[in-house]
């Protein structure tokens, strides 16, 4: 039977010192695990710029991380104002970032644009007022 | 050579077995079994963290004596520069070289004059190499260790230039061979050490094949031969310093980045903060920096287990004696000697995958499976009464065959429990069958009944 290992996250809308502790477990699991650090690298990212656009823009949300031998994936699920324009989203430089989170550095509209650039295959399924679904793969 | 030469050590006769230490591992290398603990060679990193907090004195450093001069025709002492910050009201370090040729050394090097060199050479070295930054500084061995089993992509980003007492050694012994016309060998080159990490380094080293240091002595050792022999005559004594404030500064968290003369820096100190930064780095984090200082020791080299000062009385101490001192003394054009050094490492540092569950990626991905479902069976408290850290650390250990379930004293009382139970059930109905045995078998129950109520007492 193909192994499957599932984590699953809650990540808290409320506490921005707290963003990114899911994508550092993740990160450690996979290093236990032996992955090559390329790999690593490209999922920690990928999943950390996920991780703080749900606190950023959605109030927080739930990850879900899949690993079998052939893949990662990662399914980002929130229940915020989705995104209206996907296309300009995912623009380099567009942001949306309200001004406290850019006066700490964040917000510089490369979020999106890196998740896809580091990831094998990425979809995103929104609707405004409803909430927001990023799936992202990284083979193995 | 064995890459995992440690000189952290365990004196089994002094430790109880208190589990003090296991928490405060950075790499979790700790484990306490059968009362005594023992640290797994391939985690160590020889930080020395353990020592600091083992209220026995159990954990230990091995170095070496300043009796082993003798071995030596014709010796060199190489002081970090964390010795000048030990003492009160130093106001000259010629008084401390000076002593140092009393308590029987033939000469001095010291190791602020060739980091005053290292930093001449690793400005030189980030300038022409701009596109790699950010660099990571290459003095702290226990730094170089951690990268080496935990952060293999950051090992591209360590500078690799060899640390000042490696220069300070190489330039050490050539000197005193075209003095004394002495071979090589017959040389001794003795280092003065502020740490346990440099101890390991010299015996292991990290980006060359063989260290030029010959022995490691402890400052703490050092320090009280020294006193006798201080004198502030200035008279008597032989002008032998040759640094400055960049040179010394190396001695404190900071000091290495200051001689890189730019703000673009990071200086972190201690091991813990050290592994968080080194996290955030991985995942790239940070932007812009040239480089980043760590340190494995609170305060930098000062703050090191074997030096005899508070970290930051040292720094306080080297503020001082840094006033009088002019920002360098020793260049790489100053003397003839000093042109043709090679800095660079001549050998690359391999990831060392240790942590690994397994030996492939299919295998660790079962044994996470497992680790994962232990860890959910296990209460969670992270009590180390199982003689590992957490809870997740015993299931690791459970996975890899090194402990068992019943390592853990919740489960081993649950299972004493359970076993209480079937007994009781037994006994009752042996009780049932045959009745002759009635007092025995009612004595039994009693018993049994006794036991099960005091491990229930016993439950949380």
């Amino acid at each position: 039977m193909e192994e499957l290992l599932t984590f699953n996250y809650t990540i808290p809308g409320d506490d921005f010192t707290r963003a990114g502790e899911a994508s550092s477990s993740v990160k450690n699991k996979l290093k236990k695990m032996g992955l090559d650090s390329n790999t690593i690298r490209k999922v920690s990212i990928a999943m950390y710029e996920g991780e703080i656009n749900m606190v950023i823009h959605a109030d927080g949300g739930t990850i879900t991380v899949e690993i079998s031998s052939e893949k990662i994936r990662m399914i980002l699920a929130d229940t915020g104002p989705g995104i209206a324009d996907i296309d300009k989203a995912m623009e380099n430089g567009y942001s949306t970032a309200p001004e406290e989170v850019r006066s700490l550095g964040f917000g510089a509209g490369m979020g999106l644009p890196n998740m896809k650039k580091y990831t094998d295959y990425m979809n995103i399924d929104s609707t405004v007022g409803v909430g927001t679904t990023v799936t992202m793969d990284v083979r193995l | 050579m064995n890459k995992f030469i440690h000189s952290v050590q365990l004196d089994g006769e002094a430790c109880t077995g208190c589990i003090n230490c296991i928490k405060y591992c950075p790499t979790q290398a700790i484990r306490v079994h059968n009362g005594k603990a023992s640290i797994t060679p391939e985690f160590c990193i020889d930080c020395g963290r353990c020592l600091r907090y083992c209220p026995h004195h159990a954990q230990t450093v091995s170095y070496d004596s300043i009796r082993d001069i003798r071995d030596y025709r014709y010796t060199v002492a190489l002081p970090a520069p964390s010795l000048y910050a030990q003492f009160n009201n130093l106001k000259n370090i010629d008084i401390v070289l000076n002593a140092l040729l009393s308590i029987g050394f033939n000469d001095v090097f010291e190791v602020s004059a060739a980091a005053e060199l290292v930093s001449e050479a690793s400005r030189t070295y980030i300038r022409e190499h701009m596109e790699d930054a950010p660099f990571i500084s290459t003095s702290c061995p226990a730094v170089i260790r951690l990268i080496r089993v935990k952060f293999p992509t950051l090992i591209p980003r360590l500078l690799p230039i060899k640390p000042p007492i490696e220069i300070a050694a190489e330039i050490a012994r050539k000197r005193a061979v075209k003095k004394t016309g002495y071979a090589p060998e017959k040389i001794g080159i003795f280092f003065i050490s502020p740490c346990p990490s440099k101890v390991a380094y010299v015996k292991s080293p990290l980006g060359i094949e063989k260290s030029s240091v010959d022995k490691v002595l402890a400052i703490k050792d050092v320090y009280p031969a020294l006193l006798e022999h201080m004198t502030d005559n200035e008279s008597r004594l032989k002008p032998l310093a040759s640094s400055g404030r960049i040179g010394i500064g190396w001695n404190n968290a900071g000091g290495e980045a200051a001689g890189l003369i730019t703000d673009n820096y990071l200086a972190c100190d201690g091991i813990m903060s050290t592994l968080r930064v080194l996290s955030d780095l991985e995942d790239e984090k940070f932007h812009g920096l040239k480089f980043v200082e760590l340190n494995a020791c609170d305060g930098g080299c000062v703050g090191g287990p074997l030096n005899v000062e508070n970290p930051y009385i040292a720094i306080a101490k080297t503020k001082k004696l840094n006033r009088i001192l002019p920002v360098a003394r020793t260049h790489s054009n100053d003397m003839e000697d000093l042109k043709d050094i090679d800095y660079r490492w001549n050998e690359c540092i391999e990831y060392e995958p240790v942590f690994r569950l397994g030996e492939s990626f299919r295998e660790s991905l079962e044994m996470m499976g497992l680790v994962e479902e232990l860890t959910e069976q296990l209460p969670g408290l992270d009590c180390g009464s199982c003689g590992a850290p957490t809870c997740r650390a015993l299931a690791e250990d459970i996975v890899r065959g090194e402990a068992t379930r019943n390592d853990c004293i919740y489960i081993f009382h649950e299972y004493i429990g359970s076993l209480s139970k079937e007994i009781s059930f037994l006994t009752r109905s042996l009780n049932l069958s045959c009745s002759n045995n009635d007092d025995s078998i009612h004595l039994l129950e009693d018993y049994i009944q006794k036991l099960t109520t005091e491990l229930s007492k016993k439950e949380r």
